[in-house]
């Protein structure tokens, strides 16, 4: 399916509407549905979620822009709404959480990989590392504490292994900072492969605050605490990478585009009809937005929308089992740390970053604590238990 | 709803996916995490363990000013307030029953499902549904004659229905089937029984005689529903299993 981001008319505005009864659609299924149909839904709720959110903080610091931002805004919401009510009730909010570090990993690994900027490339690597080992900690938390196996979830697509352990992820606020990509040089997928991973991220670390409180077990409500640490570390790292000095509309432009370039994604990798039905509406809505968006972009700024935009639709995001760069990532990657923006080896990490480490982790951790001695086992860890026995 | 033991593309098992499974357990290999244990967990949760603490306290009127007399004697020299807890969790849980049965009620009205129609009495969940009501009724006038406040959530009601979240997510979700929704209304059904047997013992136990005897149609009425959704759970299942009903005289029931 060819689509042009510059040329594309997409579904007009006021035709975009629904009823409650769209809004609310059946589920997918737990059992039935492929793993990577819930990644999708996942990372699309993350994208809406976000495009929302900037919206808002937009209408908070222009006033000329408040009705189209109210109008595009508004349909956003709904379009989150549908998709996160995609999601069935069976689902546990540790199986969720599990869905989601899913996302965080497989998402991010492609991303790494088809990121053409050397510095930006490391920085999701260095944060995949980080994902990939809070899976772990909470496959261990679902088989300890629901008697549970993650791999139900994660249909063998995706690794439950340590990586970079989450007890050394602590860092200071200032080693979470990187350098930001150049507005005027970076490649447009660059700039739309930042956007992605941060509403992933953010997301995740939004998820984790509302159902961390929701735990009865004082091991859960700690793990979740930590973990959304970190997730608010990966949303600082993430956000820093973006230039600041992108013009309010450049970056609105950028997020509708990018919003388009995902469902164009979802769309060529998704199996489920009715989801994809949803995915190739949503992508429509996408590039009305992005025309609007367009056409404010000339009227205020007076250029043209192909100086930000990409030429041709990128090459769609691959959503499919990432497994071997991941490994290859986990054994050459492990021991990297941060010092201010830069990259390093764990030995010359920067003494804030230590020093805040030491102390947040001084009444004991709770990533450790949850995993001591796990190892995933198919059919929980009793199963293995029950075999050396 | 279709049938919920109809075979498909269920994913979750190792089985589904053999080259993806292959390579997930030849990773498993790498983990070095040493012996599997639980001390950190403990000592996590040990620290918020705390003597004395409770998710709240039983709402207790301090004079039993609203009492009657003849109870307030009986009351005194005895611990009013685990009576005033369990009366509040009964309270509780039969105002939420009538809730349950009416998702029920609705499931079996709805469901296309003609085997289970055939066996499940809607009139009598329909009776079910009332006695609940009435129940919860009663324990309202009890509560209201010991002068302890009935529209209050007692720690005990708090907790019961905390353990029970999951039946009411069973019982209105529209995938489940009613076989599956039977089997969370015996959960509750089973703990109900138990719980206002015990109930009736306390207030025995407290020589609160007439309030004990106030509970007994309650208690036998309890009874009837445990074992009638018992029934048709084993004679749904016998039928989908091999096809066929049980004996009438194994499947006694009120339908």
């Amino acid at each position: 399916m060819a689509v042009n981001l510059l040329d594309a008319r997409g579904t007009p505005l006021e035709q975009q509407k629904f009823t409650f009864r769209e809004l609310v659609q059946k589920p997918i299924s737990k059992l039935d549905d492929d793993a990577f149909t819930r990644v999708r839904i996942i990372l699309a709720n993350g994208l809406e979620q976000q495009a929302n959110r900037f919206q808002h903080m937009c209408s908070q610091i222009n006033g000329e822009l408040r009705q189209p931002l109210a109008a595009i805004r508004r349909v956003e919401h709904h379009q989150q709404t549908m998709i996160n009510w995609l999601l069935s009730s069976d689902h546990s909010p540790i199986e969720t959480t599990i869905g989601y570090e899913q996302v965080a990993i497989e998402a991010t690994a492609a991303i790494a990989q088809q990121e053409p900027d050397p510095y930006l490339a490391q920085v999701y690597r260095f944060g995949l590392l980080e994902d990939f080992d809070h899976m772990y900690r909470y496959a261990a938390l679902l088989d300890r504490v629901e008697g549970k196996d993650a791999n139900n979830i994660l249909q063998s697509y995706t690794d439950v292994l340590p990586g970079r352990a989450t007890f050394d992820e602590h860092r200071h606020p200032h080693d979470d900072l990187r350098d930001h990509y150049d507005r005027k040089t970076a490649a447009p997928i660059s700039k739309m492969n930042a956007l992605t991973i941060m509403s992933g991220e953010y997301q995740t670390r939004d998820y984790y605050m509302n159902i961390g409180p929701t735990f009865s077990d004082p091991v859960a409500r700690q793990l979740y605490a930590e973990i959304a640490s970190i997730e608010e570390q990966h949303v600082t790292q993430y956000g820093s990478i973006i230039d600041p000095d992108e013009t309010l509309l450049e970056k609105w432009l950028l997020y509708e585009a990018n919003e388009a370039y995902n469902y164009y994604s979802f769309v060529e990798s998704e199996t489920n009809p009715r989801i994809k039905a949803i995915w190739e509406r949503f992508l429509d809505y996408e590039l009305g937005h992005l025309e609007m968006v367009k056409n404010l972009f000339m009227k205020y700024e007076r250029r043209d929308p192909a100086e930000i935009l990409p030429k041709t639709m990128p090459d769609p995001i691959p959503f499919e089992s990432q497994r071997a760069f991941v490994r290859q990532t986990l054994k050459d990657e492990i021991n990297l740390r941060t010092r201010g923006t830069e990259f390093v080896d764990k030995e010359q990490e920067g003494l804030h970053s230590r020093e805040y480490r030491s102390h947040i982790n001084s009444e004991g951790s709770p990533s450790n604590s949850v995993a001591e001695g796990y190892i995933w086992t198919p059919g929980t860890e009793l199963t293995r238990q029950a075999a050396q026995a | 709803m279709a049938d919920a033991n109809k075979m498909g593309m269920n994913r979750t098992g190792m089985d589904m996916s053999p080259k993806q499974s292959e390579a997930m357990l030849k990773g498993s290999e790498m983990a070095d995490a040493g012996p599997a244990g639980r001390r950190g967990m403990d000592q996590i949760r040990q620290a918020y363990f705390s003597e004395g603490d409770t998710v709240g306290s039983v709402p207790l009127p301090g004079s039993f000013s609203g009492a009657l007399s003849s109870v307030k004697e009986k009351l005194q020299g005895n611990n009013p307030e685990v009576l005033i807890n369990k009366l509040g969790q009964r309270l509780a849980f039969e105002r939420a029953g009538v809730r349950l049965y009416e998702a029920l009620i609705y499931k079996c009205q709805t469901s296309p499902d003609d085997t289970t129609s055939e066996i499940i009495s809607v009139d009598s969940l329909k009776q079910f549904r009332n006695d609940e009501a009435e129940h919860f009724l009663l324990v309202h006038q009890i509560m209201e004659s010991l002068g302890a406040d009935p529209t209050a959530m007692t720690p005990d009601a708090d907790v019961t229905a905390l353990s029970s979240l999951g039946v009411s997510k069973v019982l209105t979700e529209p995938r489940t089937s009613v076989l599956q929704c039977l089997e969370a209304i015996q959960t509750v059904e089973l703990t109900d029984n138990a719980a206002w047997t015990l109930l009736q013992e306390l207030c025995l136990n407290m020589g609160l005689d007439d309030m004990a005897k106030q509970l007994t149609p309650a208690i036998e009425q309890e009874e009837i529903h445990a074992h009638t959704i018992t029934q048709w759970i084993r004679q749904i299942a016998m039928k989908k299993g091999a096809g066929k009903a049980l004996d009438s005289t194994d499947a006694s029931t009120t339908h």
